[in-house]
């Protein structure tokens, strides 16, 4: 499988069969990660191959595909699309048709478990940088998708937040995948692929593609 | 921008229906235009004072704020009015325009948006014949008010950013300098508060009647 975003090829020669639970992507910026975080929910098709999830093919069943991978964004203020924070969560459910009592009892359980029990009602441009990560994070997992690509979940958060988020990931039941440079959160991964430049140069366990990466950029002046 | 956006205090105002508060609004507009008395009007103004302040417990600051948004307003309508129609007309037209945007301002401080929401897509659902999506204004409305603080702030943190590398902060050149940054951000914005809006499944006409099943990648 293969991008470009007009002349500009992006990802080339790619070829990966993800089956692992938790999979990790590192590379350094521009290198195609979030295209190919894009890909693999059908935001972005490919314009050369394939990109299949479930047997279902993204450029056909680009519908089916999105309903069951959840993705959530780098810029959270981005995909935050009403005034406060549990109208916010509610809104994948409505688009669902979760009828309102399940609506509000889902909203509920996912905000206490995202420590944002007490801001249900606050205005969502009113949260620091890392709650929204966690509102962004909060609006997509309260879908329950079978499947959940996060691109660089972490960027905006603390210490403490960041390793919430860590711990949530190893929790979730669904298969993830996690773009980021955050390579602690990476522990306990199951497989790690490195790209560079739109190519797949390492795919491996987190510790010997983490060294892998390393050395790699060790080797740029 | 001064909108009164929720202020949660689980009144009784708070978990009155969103429709019968929007009545109320209209009623209140009728009321002080079609009697326009002093003591009518006055006692319009005081009684909304009194469920916001009282009933809503509403913190005054709030209401204070939506008076001071539209004081510029009040001293030029009160100079006209009252030259040519004195001192009793004046005060009529500053004690009715009161009312109407402290009640406009209880009612949105004690209504969540997806309630005024659920109210102007039913108000809109005759627009179906002519094949127009309620859920769809509804949406429009929620982001706009999502959007507005979100656009004001991030043009004060691109001044910002530009007084801290000695920049110019007023005037028309400051204007300029932001407008171009402003507007490449809100553009990469939107093309993601598209995906976004298309990841989280927006636009889905019929809800998938089954959950996901789950199965190999
Ligand atoms: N919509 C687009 N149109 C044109 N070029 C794009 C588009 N999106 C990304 N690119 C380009 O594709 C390349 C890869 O971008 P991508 O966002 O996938 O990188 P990334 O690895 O996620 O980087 P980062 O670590 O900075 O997030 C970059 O050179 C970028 O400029
Ligand atoms: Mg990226």
């Amino acid at each position: 499988m293969g991008h470009s975003y007009g002349a500009r090829t992006v990802l080339a020669d790619l070829t990966v069969r993800l089956t692992e639970r938790r999979v990790g992507v590192v590379g350094a910026n521009g290198s195609g990660k979030s295209t190919f975080a894009r890909l693999l929910n059908g935001l972005v098709v490919p314009t050369e191959g394939t990109v299949t999830v479930d047997s279902l093919d993204t450029r056909t069943a680009t519908r089916a595909v999105r309903r069951r991978v959840g993705f959530v964004f780098q810029d959270p203020d981005a995909q935050i699309v009403h005034p406060t924070v549990a109208e916010d969560v509610a809104f994948g459910l409505e688009n669902m048709g979760v009828a309102p009592a399940e609506r509000a009892e889902r909203v509920a359980e996912v905000l206490t478990r995202y420590g944002l029990a007490g801001h249900a009602d606050h205005p969502a441009h009113l949260l620091s940088g890392g709650q929204k990560q966690l509102l962004a994070l909060a609006g997509v997992l309260v879908m329950r998708p079978a499947r959940i690509v996060l691109d660089e979940p972490t960027t905006l958060l603390d210490l403490l937040n960041a390793r919430r988020v860590a711990l949530l990931v190893a929790e979730l039941e669904q298969s993830v995948v996690v773009v980021t440079h955050d390579l602690p959160l990476l522990e306990g991964f199951d497989r790690v692929l490195v790209f560079d430049t739109g190519r797949l140069v390492a795919d491996d366990s987190p510790a010997a593609a983490i060294a892998a990466y390393r050395s790699l950029m060790a080797g740029r002046p | 921008m001064t909108l009164a956006l929720y202020v949660p205090t689980g009144s009784p105002v708070h978990r009155a229906p969103a429709g019968a508060k929007l009545l109320t609004l209209v009623a209140v507009s009728v009321v002080v235009f079609a009697v326009p008395t002093l003591p009518v009007v006055g006692g319009v103004l005081a009684a909304v004072v009194l469920v916001g302040l009282g009933v809503a417990r509403l913190p005054p600051a709030l209401l204070g704020r939506q008076v001071r948004a539209v004081l510029w307003w009040l001293v030029a309508l009160a100079i006209v009015t009252g030259v040519v129609g004195g001192v009793a007309g004046a005060a009529l037209v500053v004690l009715r325009l009161l009312a109407l945007v402290l009640a406009a301002a209880v009612v949105t401080a004690t209504t969540r948006v997806t309630e005024l929401v659920a109210v102007v897509e039913w108000l809109c659902s005759p627009l179906r014949v002519f094949g127009v999506r309620p859920a769809r204004i509804g949406l429009l409305i929620a982001m706009t008010l999502r959007f507005i603080p979100l656009v004001a702030e991030r043009a004060e943190r691109i001044r910002e950013a530009q007084a801290a590398r000695g920049g110019t902060v007023r005037g028309i050149r400051a204007w300029t300098t932001t407008a171009v940054p402003l507007l490449v951000q809100v553009l990469q914005m939107a093309h993601t508060t598209a995906e976004a809006l298309d990841a989280r499944g927006a636009d889905d006409d019929a809800p998938p009647a089954r959950p996901p099943s789950r199965g190999r990648r």
